[in-house]
This record gives structure tokens, C-alpha cells and sequence, in this order.
């Protein structure tokens, strides 16, 4: 018998996934991807980036799953209630769930996972466990987290990549690194990991004592490893692969393959992500360091144009330091539209004198050096005296800690809530050198610094919604970086490949409900 | 027979001139051709060739006019590839005179320098030189110019090794010429007919060495020169074959006319040692 919850799942499900609702799912067949480049090891909670996160994520699992909304939903906990003050937790855990090598899993793995192993070796993790003052197993499947003042973005805090919950009776008292189990992750997930031959290919099978009955419809998955880029495109064209995770070919190859026969493309599962690109504009010296250059770049730049020709007409042109995914955005601001008249009233309004300011693009590729090159020529239209300086991975990340630039490409995550991803970028006391990914922008604004303070750790959210409006208006005035993409990242895949993508981190835990219409 | 005359005997060398004419001419008319930047998007991305009126050449990945970009880049290129070769034989030029001409401990000191130049492969030390000083047109033709010098200062040695014991160059030391007087006045002028034709095809070297650093994305991101047009356009050589095609046919030309021209400055220079035709 079907359990009420997961009936309501099921229909959850359906109402965000946007393909063949009629059909009725088949059993069977083995999907052939691509994870690049090849992870360094697979036990999640260890290794967080994203090649580990895409293979290992069906693996290992969180307590929650979000929606392409960003709305938690069930994975290993069933339900979860918040108390009043906002400060109490507590999720009640499926019963039926045992982890690859038939041990149940408990609310002791939870309380392990949480309280010991992520502490000790997951920073991400750690960021939001500071908030937490104890966590605790009431009873076998049941585990409370208690704060020490509330934390508007805990609850997204529970995806499988971020907060995996691991084996206790395999990890507790080892020296987890290295641990003999590391070879062989044991995780609750739909698939279970069968083989990895270095350098060649990584095969999960079917999870067959999965806890949601009748998933996962594939027998496997074998994530292949090609390290040149062409050869990628090519062994998509030719079949070998199915699916093309967003990343593993080069953007320009995206409109050929995306044409062919019986390919389909999608940009959802990036929403937990929702890689932004920005511009660093250096707000303590130079011309970049006065708000009406920073607008003016702002009006300069033809982000429609960049996002239609350079990005293939894929991601979104954001308002403003929030981006579109993002909770709270405030989306009555007035857009930076194309203006080059404006652009030029607010030069001369400052008085530019036509002093050199220098442009370093992001070293990721042809996309990102094109893209420099239209927004070196949008400047030069508008009297900037505009110089690009090419540079490699490690020069960009020197320069950038050493604060040595005016402007440069870059893109972060926003998972989701301001205070995980938005605020880290504006915080004054977040200003240190050596890190390409804080406040490198130098900008400092005391009320802007109390407005994200205050908003993390507000609660409800009404509250919190008032406090981030705040502080865009004053983000949105000043510019203290260059709002440049939301970035699409497609993945591409043959259209009889259903139902792949169905929640907001993606391929990353796609192939749970995936099948074969073959 | 003129000099002229003699240079106008090699029919190639006639045409090569001619072609080399016409991209000098490129060059200068660019910015009244094309007053505009070429890097200035004007137009739909992918237009081919001879579609559209003002676009005889398409517009490339972002919209650019690749005539514009040709026209420029034939500029650029032919600047890096003079400069560079200039930078070249001031190093190569005095450091083979001292050696050939003084000979002994100098000469072994200063040819064990060259080879030591030589044993590296010029492309690969001209990339980790671009690299290090990060890319600009300073730091491309310095580059291009280091891996470059050794060949001349090997040909001026040898010249300056046979020559140095002629009979006037005996009876400019008779009569009290200092050491560097006879170097440049006497055995110098000499020498310059193979410099020049040294001089020649290492201008279509250095237009080559260019290219292929800009292919490699190690150009000047502030200039359009032909190899940054085929490096960009390589990417989308099935969807767009017009991008490379130009500047690569621009390239091919220029190399060929200077290679021609230098064969053809080689016979006028030396008609004695000038092959049978």
C-alpha cells in the first residue's frame, strides 16, 4: 500500500516535471553519461564539488530534496516541523530505509552525519551548523536540531550534496579519509555504486531495496569519462551517450547537438545553484570606485545581446543583486537596460577624465573571453578607456585575492537564500585578501551590513521579506559589482530520456526517477 | 643589369612584390575603409559572405564585420612581423659581428649563448615567454624577437669569419682603424645583401609565430590580428567556414609574397650565386 505522503509526492512531482505525464513509466535499460572531469572520489560529505556531487548524488541522500521552486520536499525524512520561535527542528525519519549494504538507517546516522563527520570535514556544511546548538535522536527515527536563534535558510540546508547523511556503523571512530569504505560508498540512494575503472568509466546498478517502491526504473547508470571536449560532442551525436550534463560540452557545440534529432534540451535542475556571473568592479580605487561609473557601466554593457548571441538565448538578464531564483527578490527595481545615452551623461556628470581601466576576463573558455570582448566594445562606445588583460586560472585568482584589477568576470552559486549565497558578496566583514569568491569588490555600507545580518537570523519570513527589500534598493543604487547572467546551463539529452530533471539540483539526483521510453 | 632588373628577372618574386603591395595597402586603408573598430558588433552573428551589402566577407561569432578585422589585422600583423624582426637583428647582428669578427674565447662565449637559444624550440619558448610577461603586442614581438635572433647571428658570424681577413679589411687595419670602425665601415656594408634576405623571411616568420600564439589565445586581446580571427573562429569551423577561411588565406599570401620576395632579393643581391633559371 501506497503511504498517503508519497502519494502526495508523486503528485508533487508531476506538477514540476514537464514531460510525458501520460506515459506510464517503463522498468529497465541502462542510460550512458558523462560526469567531467573525473571526480577525485565519490563519498559526498567529503567531497563537495560538482563532478562528485552529479555521480555521488544518486548515491547518497539528504534529508530533503527542493523542488525547481526551491520548496523542500521529503527524501529520507518524512516530515519535519519548525516550532513557533523558529529555534526548534524536527524531523521525523521514513522507517523502511536501509543503507547498500542492508544495515537500517536511523536517526543515529543522522546525528552522526550532522553532528560529527560534517563538522569535522564539510565546511559548507559547517557554515550553517554554527547556528545549531544541539542536535539529538528523541527516538530511533526521530532527530531534533535545536538552534541557538533562528536561521531563515536552514531548511535549505538538507540537499543530498551539502548535508549527505553517511553510515555510521561504517565511519564512527575511523579516521574517515581513510577509511577502507571510501572505494565503495555505501549510501541509501537509488543506485548503488558497482565499479569505477580510473580514467574510463564509473557504473552504479539499481538500488533494488530502494525505500520508494517501484523506483529507480533503470538498471544503471555508467557515467563515462572523456577528457577532450569534441570528443564529448561527438560521442553524444553518434549515441554512445544519452545524456549530456550541462558543462561537459563546449557552448558553442550546444545549438548543433540541441538540433539534432530526437535531442532535447533543458535549463531547469540549476535552481539550488543558480550560478550568477557578475562583474567585480573595484569600489576603493580608480574610476570604479565612484557609483555613477559603476551605473554607468551598468547602462554600457548589452546584456540582452551577450545572453542571445554569446549564451545561445539561454539564462536570464538579472535585476539586480538578487537573482531571479533567488527567495526574496524584490522584482519592482527599475532595470539596468541597454543605455549608452545614459551611460555617457552619468561619465560626464563625474567628470571621467578617460583614465585606463582594466578588464580581466574569466579563463573558462571561448564563452567567457568573446563575452570580455563585447563588453570591452560596449564600454569603448561610451568613452571608457577600456584595456583587456588576458590571464590564466591562477593569475586571475592571484589578482583577484590581491585585489589587483578594475573590473573582472567571475560567477558564484546563490543556493538559494540570500544569507547562504547572496549576502557574502556585500558583507564588509567579509573583505579579506587572498579569495577570489568574498567581498572582493571592496564595498563597504554599514546599513547594508545590519540589513543582511539582521534578515538571516529574522524570523518569519514576512519579516525577513522586508529587511532583504531594504537592502536591494541600496545594492541597486550603488553597484557594487556588475549584475551580468543568470547563467543557463543546459543539459542535453535523447528526448526518449524521460523525466531526468525534476528537482532543483538536477542530473545531481536525476536518474531516481528517470526511465527509458525505448 | 639594375638592381631592379635583376630582382624583376624572377618572375615569383615580381608577383610575390605585388601581393605585398596590395596588403601594405591593406593596412593604410583600413581606418579610412573602415573608420570603425572591428571589434564593434554591427550586425547579425553568421552572416556569410556576399549576403548582405557592406559585409563582402560575413560577420563573424558576435556580429563583427570580417572585412573590418581583415583589413586591420593586416595591419597588425605586418607590424609585429617588421618590428620583431628589427628587435631580432639588433640582437643578432652586433652579437654575430663581435664573435665572427674578434673570434677566439669571445667567439666560443658567444656562440655557446646562441645555441643555448637555439637547442629550445622557438615556438615553445616564444608561448612560455608570452605567458610569463602576459600577452600584448610589447611582450609578442620581444618574444617572437628572442627566438628569432639566432640564425642571424650565426649567418653574420660566418660572413664576418670569411671576411675578416681580406685584403682591405688587412689595409684598414694598416692605417690604424680602430676595431669598431672596421666593423661598421669595413665588413659590415658587406654583409647586409644576405641579412637582408634573412631579413625578408623572418618577417614571414614572425607574421606566422604571431598567428599562432593568437590562435593559442596568447594574442593581444586589444588588437584583431588574422591568427586571433582563426583562433576564435575555430571553434565553429562547421557551422561558419568563412572565419578562418579569410584571415588563413590572408596569411598564406602574405607568407608566400614575402618567401617570394626574398628568393627574389636573393638573386638581385647576389646574382652570382643566384640558381640557373
Amino acid at each position: 500500500m501506497k503511504h498517503p505522503l508519497a502519494l502526495a509526492i508523486s503528485a508533487a512531482a508531476l506538477a514540476f516535471t514537464t514531460t510525458a505525464l501520460a506515459d506510464a513509466p517503463q522498468q529497465g535499460g541502462t542510460v550512458n553519461t558523462i560526469v567531467q572531469p573525473e571526480p577525485p572520489g565519490l563519498v559526498l560529505g567529503m567531497i563537495q564539488n560538482a563532478p562528485t556531487r552529479v555521480v555521488a548524488g544518486n548515491i547518497y541522500e539528504g534529508l530533503l530534496r527542493y523542488t525547481t521552486d526551491l520548496e523542500p520536499i521529503p527524501q529520507l525524512a518524512e516530515s519535519w516541523d519548525v516550532s513557533d520561535d523558529g529555534r526548534t527542528y524536527t524531523f521525523h525519519l521514513r522507517e523502511n530505509v536501509t543503507w547498500h549494504d542492508g544495515e537500517p538507517f536511523t536517526a543515529d546516522d543522522v546525528v552522526f552525519s550532522a553532528d560529527v563527520f560534517h563538522r569535522e570535514l564539510n565546511p559548507s556544511a559547517r557554515a550553517v551548523l554554527q547556528h545549531v546548538e544541539s542536535i539529538e535522536a528523541t527516538d530511533e527515527h526521530t532527530v531534533v536540531f535545536t538552534l541557538i536563534e533562528p536561521f531563515g535558510p536552514f531548511l535549505l540546508s538538507f540537499e543530498a550534496g551539502t548535508f549527505t547523511m553517511v553510515p555510521e556503523h561504517l565511519y564512527a571512530g575511523t579516521d574517515f579519509r581513510n577509511n577502507e569504505h571510501n572505494d565503495h560508498p555505501i549510501g541509501t540512494g537509488p543506485f548503488k555504486f558497482a565499479n569505477w575503472e580510473r580514467g574510463t568509466v564509473i557504473e552504479l546498478v539499481k538500488n533494488d531495496d530502494y525505500y520508494e517502491e517501484g523506483l529507480p526504473y533503470l538498471d544503471g547508470v555508467n557515467w563515462h569519462i572523456i577528457p577532450d571536449g569534441g570528443s564529448r560532442a561527438v560521442a553524444f551525436e553518434n549515441g554512445t551517450i544519452d545524456v549530456l550534463p550541462s558543462g561537459t560540452v563546449e557552448n558553442f557545440d550546444i545549438p548543433r547537438l540541441s538540433e539534432m534529432d530526437n535531442v532535447c534540451v533543458t535549463e531547469e535542475g540549476h535552481e539550488y545553484f543558480s550560478p550568477y556571473s557578475m562583474l567585480w568592479m573595484n569600489n576603493r580605487e580608480g574610476p570604479t570606485a565612484d557609483k555613477r561609473f559603476r551605473q554607468a557601466v551598468m547602462y554600457a554593457m548589452d546584456r540582452e545581446f551577450a545572453r542571445n548571441v554569446l549564451w545561445n538565448g539561454l539564462g536570464k538578464v538579472p535585476l539586480s543583486a538578487f537573482g531571479s531564483n533567488a527567495r526574496f527578490q524584490d522584482d519592482s527595481l527599475e532595470p539596468y537596460d541597454y543605455n549608452p545615452e545614459r551611460a555617457r551623461e552619468l561619465l560626464e556628470e563625474m567628470g571621467y577624465d578617460g583614465e585606463e581601466v582594466t578588464i580581466l576576463p574569466l579563463p573558462y573558455g571561448e564563452t567567457w573571453t568573446r563575452w570580455a570582448e563585447a563588453v570591452q566594445q560596449n564600454l569603448r562606445e561610451v568613452g571608457i578607456n577600456v584595456r583587456t588583460q588576458a590571464t590564466d586560472v591562477g593569475g586571475w585568482n592571484q589578482r583577484l585575492g590581491d585585489w589587483d584589477y578594475d573590473l573582472a568576470f567571475t560567477y558564484l552559486y546563490q543556493y538559494g537564500d540570500p544569507a547562504l549565497g547572496i549576502s557574502r558578496t556585500y558583507l564588509s566583514d567579509n573583505i579579506a585578501k587572498g579569495s577570489p569568491w568574498n567581498n572582493v569588490e571592496g564595498y563597504e555600507n554599514a546599513r547594508v551590513d545590519e540589513l543582511f545580518n539582521e534578515a538571516a537570523t529574522a524570523y518569519p519570513d514576512e519579516e525577513r521579506e522586508a529587511l532583504y527589500k531594504e537592502v536591494q534598493e541600496i545594492l541597486h543604487e550603488d553597484v557594487p559589482v556588475g549584475w551580468l547572467m543568470e547563467l543557463g546551463f543546459p543539459t542535453l539529452y535523447r528526448c526518449d530520456v524521460k523525466d531526468l530533471v525534476n528537482s532543483s539540483v538536477g542530473l545531481n539526483e536525476g536518474f531516481r526517477d528517470a526511465w527509458l521510453d525505448r | 643589369m639594375s638592381f631592379f632588373a635583376r630582382f624583376a628577372q624572377n618572375r615569383g618574386a615580381l608577383v610575390g612584390l605585388i601581393i605585398l603591395l596590395m596588403i601594405i595597402a591593406m593596412a593604410i586603408l583600413a581606418p579610412l575603409l573602415f573608420p570603425e573598430s572591428p571589434w564593434r558588433m554591427v550586425q547579425r552573428p553568421f552572416l556569410p559572405p556576399l549576403s548582405q551589402d557592406g559585409f563582402p566577407l560575413g560577420t563573424d561569432t558576435m556580429g563583427r564585420n570580417v572585412a573590418a578585422g581583415l583589413m586591420h589585422g593586416a595591419w597588425v600583423s605586418l607590424l609585429i612581423g617588421l618590428v620583431s624582426t628589427s628587435v631580432a637583428l639588433l640582437i643578432g647582428v652586433p652579437l654575430g659581428a663581435i664573435a665572427g669578427y674578434y673570434g677566439g674565447l669571445i667567439d666560443d662565449i658567444l656562440m655557446r649563448f646562441t645555441e643555448f637559444f637555439q637547442t629550445i624550440p622557438n615556438f615553445a619558448l616564444a608561448i612560455v615567454l608570452v605567458a610569463i610577461m602576459q600577452p600584448s603586442v610589447t611582450s609578442i614581438v620581444l618574444a617572437i624577437a628572442l627566438v628569432s635572433w639566432p640564425p642571424v647571428a650565426r649567418l653574420v658570424r660566418a660572413e664576418f669569419m670569411s671576411l675578416r681577413n681580406r685584403e682591405y679589411v688587412e689595409a684598414a687595419r694598416l692605417v690604424g682603424q680602430t676595431n669598431t670602425t672596421i666593423i661598421l665601415r669595413q665588413i659590415l656594408p658587406n654583409t647586409l645583401s644576405p641579412i637582408i634576405v634573412l631579413a625578408s623571411l623572418m618577417v614571414a616568420t614572425a607574421i606566422l609565430l604571431e598567428s599562432s600564439l593568437s590562435f593559442l589565445g596568447l594574442g593581444d586581446p586589444n588588437v584583431m590580428s588574422w591568427g586571433y580571427m582563426i583562433g576564435a573562429a575555430r571553434t565553429v569551423i562547421r557551422q561558419a567556414w568563412w572565419l578562418s577561411f579569410f584571415p588563413g588565406v590572408a596569411i598564406l599570401l602574405t607568407v608566400l609574397a614575402l618567401n617570394l620576395v626574398g628568393e627574389g632579393l636573393d638573386d638581385a643581391l647576389n646574382p652570382k650565386l643566384s640558381r640557373e633559371r
